[in-house]
């Protein structure tokens, strides 16, 4: 599950060592933007040393390194990725598909140096551009390595030449091609942040609307997210026992030799039942198949 | 020297303090014997106004001498004016060697520092904190100071330990004949709670107001009946210090986690039900604990009987909402709390012995349910630390923290594994507040920590999916592994703070700190 990717500054010891506890899915160490170039080695550093023996719960663990235009990205990934702990890096500024190749070539080879197997880490690619919103599906299959893309938030509005507003009219746009793209590749389409920190129902909104929309879940920036996104991406008892009756009553008409099935009044055919499976995913009551 | 029930060594005899009596176990002494009382009194018709020109003829009337305890309330909190003004005014009239016996003490009075200086002041009895606390650590008074509780304060009174000479009363409205008001006035502070004891024993009761209003003022917290004179000043103390504004829930992630644990311990316990009581006080973490419970209670469809102790908007709230149904207010913190009490006849107006005294016919913290507490430190044996920092230095009143913890039925201490670096679970306590036997649960960022002699409650949280419990064992190793080993303490031998159990036995004592 990927409800919720929660940032944590590479150089606060304080966030590092206690992200894990708010109960995100997934935990993002940030390299970027969140340290200022001055503190770019001290992060590093520090990041290195977290995941070498900190404590991340039952979190995904990812690092978001510099961009593939900086000086300090492939320092990045060679202070990271050795550790097993380290599940994926998120890449920022990704354009096209032959940004995921350079990163790709550089993780296999740090991989290889290590005796980790080639193609351990994943990567999330974050477009934050015109160009990379343009290029979503071929970023997104360039690599069995990509897991998941993300829309920029400031950076793409930015480059839109518009700027943020509270309804997200300017994103609507890029959202929607990023779920098709994502989709269409079979990884993960994972929302931008909610900056507006203090404003939780602004928050419950567009977390609601992107949940419409397809993603499979939001980057957080601050851990007081984290409750209000998984309660909307978690099922309601009511979808909850729906999706039981389906899968109960697929599973019954396949015993039988039965294709299709009707579950209080409705025809139940396998996309049905598999949206059923995967709200009973989410429910933590069935196992990822 | 002898060792008390918790295995601290308690001299014989303290000097300034005198003969002590180690604790013995939270319930363990019972008291025999009569209560002590102050002065009778005789006023006939011949005196229909008590008022006298300004403060140093009060105290010139009250016979206030050289040598004498006078005492005051803490209502007015930080926006105090009066115990300045008193205190200023006996150095003035060349009063000196005075035993102050305040209900609790703010930053604003750190002027006082002077008067202990100069010998105006030359006892404490009642929490010192910031500059005087450091003061008093590090051997600034030759006279131990005693840290009492707010039940054990009243007790002490009421059973002799202490007798007071002369309570000055600050007064939010009062009229001419001593009738006391705490909800009216620009210096409104709504409850009068910690006063009552005072005005009941002391010898001689001074009312200083500065909203004297036509006879007789009403609604009544403390009646003519105790006041002896009256005398008005421009301004008893800055409302800005004295209530704050709404009370508002923390945002802090890390409190709110805590707040949350806590509140799932609470909803885990049989003592979430219908008519259940609980105290929460003002601070971050517990505000947040009744904002999680609010939930939780309308989610499960369950009315609460009372809330108790420290009252915030945020209780007011509840009380609006049938969410409890009543509040019995020994302190009203913030503006809606002070409003409440003047308006709301659920909203009750109690005193710290009807709160809190555990050597009456029954306290108020003995009906509680549930009261969520902090500490700067506890120990593997659950005993909390609230009067000094991990460095030795008398710093946090009691509060009702041994009172409220002896009474409820679920006494949770909720707070960080660590604060900056420094760790709040140990081995040892420096100093022992309150011991282990009434502490419950321990509740931080990690997890939920339940005293092992409750395994009533661990069924109860184990039964629960999703609890996160942690063993004390686990969480001690945490904070040693965070934090690094620490220092011990350097102290002189010589004792500077006595602590004391809510029933006068001695629980601790803290000892003046080494200079570096």
């Amino acid at each position: 599950m990927r409800r919720t990717m929660l940032y944590l500054p590479g150089n606060n010891p304080n966030m590092l060592t206690r992200g894990y506890l708010f109960g995100p899915d997934g935990l993002i160490l940030d390299l970027e933007d969140a340290v200022a170039m001055a503190e770019k080695d001290t992060a590093r550093i520090l990041v290195q040393h977290f995941l070498k023996q900190g404590e991340f719960g039952k979190c995904e663990v990812t690092v978001r390194i510099n961009g593939v235009d900086t000086e300090y990205w492939k320092d990045d990934l060679a202070a990271v990725v050795p550790f097993p702990v380290l599940q994926g890096v998120r890449a920022p500024k990704v354009d096209d598909a032959n940004t995921v190749k350079i990163i790709d070539e550089e993780l296999s080879m740090i991989e290889d140096k290590h005796g980790i197997p080639v193609g351990r880490t994943k990567i999330f690619c974050l477009l934050e551009t015109a160009k990379g919103i343009w290029n979503a599906y071929d970023i997104a299959s360039a690599s069995p390595r990509v897991a998941a893309i993300i829309p920029g938030g400031e950076d793409l509005t930015a480059d839109l030449k518009t700027s943020r507003s509270s309804e997200g009219t300017e994103l609507d746009w890029a959202r929607r091609m990023l779920v098709f793209a994502a989709r269409a590749a079979g990884v993960d389409p994972i929302d931008t942040v909610f900056p507006r920190v203090t404003d939780d129902a602004g928050l419950r909104k567009e977390t609601e609307f992107i949940k419409q929309l397809g993603f499979e879940g939001k980057s957080v920036i601050h851990p007081n997210q984290i409750p209000i996104i998984h309660d909307v991406f978690n099922p309601t008892e009511k979808e909850i026992e729906k999706a039981l009756k389906i899968v109960a009553a697929a599973k019954e008409a396949a015993e039988r030799g039965q294709g299709a099935v009707s579950v209080d009044g409705r025809m139940v055919d396998i996309p049905v039942v598999k949206r059923a499976e995967h709200t009973l995913v989410k429910a933590g009551l069935l196992e990822v198949k | 020297m002898a060792k008390n029930a918790l295995g601290r060594e308690i001299p014989d005899f303290i000097e300034g303090y005198g003969k002590t009596k180690p604790f013995q176990g939270a319930f363990a002494l019972k008291p025999e014997g009569y209560r002590a009382g102050g002065k009778i009194r005789c006023v006939n018709s011949t005196c229909t106004d008590k008022r006298v020109s300004d403060i140093k003829a009060a105290i010139a009337a009250s016979g206030l001498k050289s040598g004498m305890t006078v005492s005051f309330h803490h209502h007015l909190r930080n926006g105090d004016y009066v115990v300045n003004m008193v205190i200023d005014a006996c150095a003035e009239m060349g009063i000196k060697n005075l035993t102050l016996f305040p209900t609790a003490l703010f930053g604003v009075h750190k002027k006082l520092i002077e008067h202990i200086k100069n010998g105006v002041i030359t006892r404490i009895m009642g929490s010192v904190n910031g500059p005087i606390g450091q003061l008093v650590s590090e051997g600034g008074m030759d006279v131990p100071v005693v840290l009492r509780s707010h039940g054990g304060r009243p007790r002490a009174v009421a059973s002799g330990d202490v007798h007071i000479d002369v309570a000055f009363i600050a007064a939010p409205t009062a009229d001419k004949y001593g009738n006391i008001c705490g909800t009216q006035g620009q210096s409104a502070c709504g409850s009068l709670g910690y006063a009552f004891t005072d005005a009941q024993y002391a010898d001689c009761v001074v009312a200083v107001t500065d909203n004297l209003q036509p006879y007789p003022v009403a609604p009544v917290s403390i009646s003519q009946v105790y006041a002896d004179i009256v005398v008005e000043v421009p301004s008893i103390g800055d409302p800005a210090g004295i209530v704050s504004g709404t009370t508002k829930v923390t945002r802090d992630p890390l409190r709110l986690l805590i707040a949350k644990y806590a509140s799932e311990l609470i909803e885990a316990s049989p003592y979430f039900k219908d008519g259940i009581s609980f105290q929460t006080g003002a601070g971050g973490i517990p505000l947040a604990v009744t904002a999680f419970m609010k939930e939780a209670m309308i989610k499960k469809g369950i009315k609460g009987s009372f809330g108790l102790g420290g009252i915030t908007g945020y209780f007011v709230e509840l009380l609006k909402e049938g969410l409890v149904e009543r509040l019995m207010d020994v302190q009203s913190f913030d503006l809606e709390a002070v409003r409440s009490i003047g308006e709301n006849p659920k909203h009750i107006e109690i005193s710290a012995d009807w709160y809190a005294n555990p050597w009456n016919s029954g306290a108020a913290v003995n009906m509680l349910d549930v009261v969520i507490l902090g500490a700067t430190e506890v120990d593997v044996n659950f005993n909390a630390n609230v009067n000094t920092e991990a460095d030795g230095a008398l710093l946090h009143g009691t509060g009702g923290h041994q009172d409220t913890a002896a009474g409820a039925k679920l006494t949770i201490i909720a707070q960080p594994l660590l604060r900056g670096r420094i760790p709040c679970v140990t081995d040892n306590v420096y100093s022992v507040t309150t011991p282990g036997e009434v502490v419950d649960a321990i509740v931080t960022e990690y997890g939920i920590t339940i005293n092992p002699k409750r395994k009533d409650l661990l069924d109860a949280c184990s039964a629960v999916k999703g609890l996160p419990l942690v063993s004390m064992d686990e969480l001690v190793s945490r904070a040693h592994k965070m934090s690094g080993p620490t220092d011990p303490v350097a102290t002189e031998d010589r004792i500077i703070g006595v602590v004391e159990w809510r029933d006068g036995t001695v629980i601790d004592v803290v000892r003046q700190l080494k200079t570096k």
